[in-house]
């Protein structure tokens, strides 16, 4: 099972990212698949060890997948981590990608939320197109 | 899963330390992490308990410069080995593109190890893929222990009870002094690249 993404797919996520950055005041936007791979980021984090936070966030949807399970459900949808200042928020989209949010408190939790349904179809649109091509067999 | 950006020319696997516990899987990665450059590698991060035994995972990031073109990224993972662990080493085996299983030479841990190989295998089997077919290096850990006090076994026994059926490439190693160490990344990264490189000339073909 592969994941190919072209440079039009690309263009195309970069822009839905962007659009969430710049509506919700978010510092940074991240599309990673449930095995912990970037696939693509947005936004202003520099200092940000995007591979382990990858790695980190898959991990943790994972666990706590397993915590739904077993209280009967299948997973949890979104999980949401507040600090001091810094905050994350992640998003499940289908059954292969999490959307992870960074925000500080230049915005809120409900500006946040809002703009993530907002796009949240969008992507998922232009991901199930990804993740349909992956389905020719290679191997 | 091989990971491919196109846009970016590069791709990303995924490649996982597999072993019964205090096998040196962790030490392995942490051998790694000590001997690299900055500019390749990430942070490593570890989630362990306070005895240092690995609760969830170990993740290194390397960056291993370019193959035909393409930006080789690679993300390498332990498991927890112990046993009551098996749900977590099914969550980080997701997507894994290469295996090296690291084997303990110490003779009290003849029988975990057959047992580790054994739950990979089962582990690969639930998401489709099989241990004969997937990129997998043997690596037999702590031959620095010959010659001392601790009983450990000779190689052809190792190969005997790990190796006799899937016949992969098998490294002797001392994670803890680095003996091996990267000579089984070299050799699991190789298998890998060779078999993305194989996905990717087979998507080539399809596409035209």
């Amino acid at each position: 099972m592969n994941i190919v993404i072209t440079q039009r797919d690309l263009e195309k996520i970069d822009f839905c990212l962007n659009k969430m950055v710049s509506s919700s005041l978010a510092q940074s936007v991240l599309l990673i698949d449930r095995s912990g791979q970037l696939i693509a980021h947005h936004g202003n984090a520099p200092a940000i060890d995007m591979s382990s936070l990858s790695a980190l966030t898959a991990a943790n949807f994972g666990a706590t997948a397993e915590i739904a399970k077993i209280l009967g459900e299948e997973e949890f949808t979104l999980l949401f981590h507040k600090g001091r200042s810094e905050n994350v928020y992640f998003s499940a989209i289908g059954e292969h990608v999490i959307l992870v949010t960074l925000f500080d408190d230049r915005t809120s939790l409900g500006v946040i939320r809002l703009q993530i349904n907002k796009i949240i179809d969008e992507l998922s649109k232009i991901l199930s197109t990804i993740f349909e091509k992956k389905k020719v067999p290679i191997i | 899963m091989p990971f491919i950006n196109f846009s970016k020319d590069e791709i990303q696997c995924k490649i996982v330390y597999y072993g019964a516990g205090f096998c040196g899987k962790t030490t392995n990665l942490q051998y790694i992490f000590s001997t690299t450059m900055e500019d390749i590698k990430g942070k490593m991060v570890s989630i362990d308990t306070k005895g240092d035994r690995t609760l969830f995972f170990d993740f290194l990031s390397l960056n291993l410069g370019k193959i035909r073109g393409f930006d080789i990224r690679v993300q390498l993972y332990t498991v927890p080995g112990q046993v009551h662990y098996d749900a977590t080493r099914k969550l980080v085996l997701k997507g894994v593109d290469g295996v090296v299983f690291v084997g303990d030479s110490l003779k009290v841990q003849r029988k975990k190890n057959i047992e580790s190989l054994i739950n990979l295998a089962k582990n690969l089997a639930e998401k489709g893929i099989s241990i004969r077919t997937i990129p997998l290096v043997i690596q037999y850990n702590k031959r620095d222990l010959d010659g001392t006090d601790s009983e450990i076994l000779p190689i052809d026994v190792l190969e005997k009870d790990l190796n006799s059926m899937l016949k992969v490439p098998t490294i002797p190693a001392s994670a803890l002094k680095g003996m091996g160490v990267f000579e089984t990344l070299r050799e699991i990264t190789k298998l890998v690249v060779k078999d993305v490189s194989r996905k990717i000339m087979l998507l080539d073909k399809q596409a035209k």
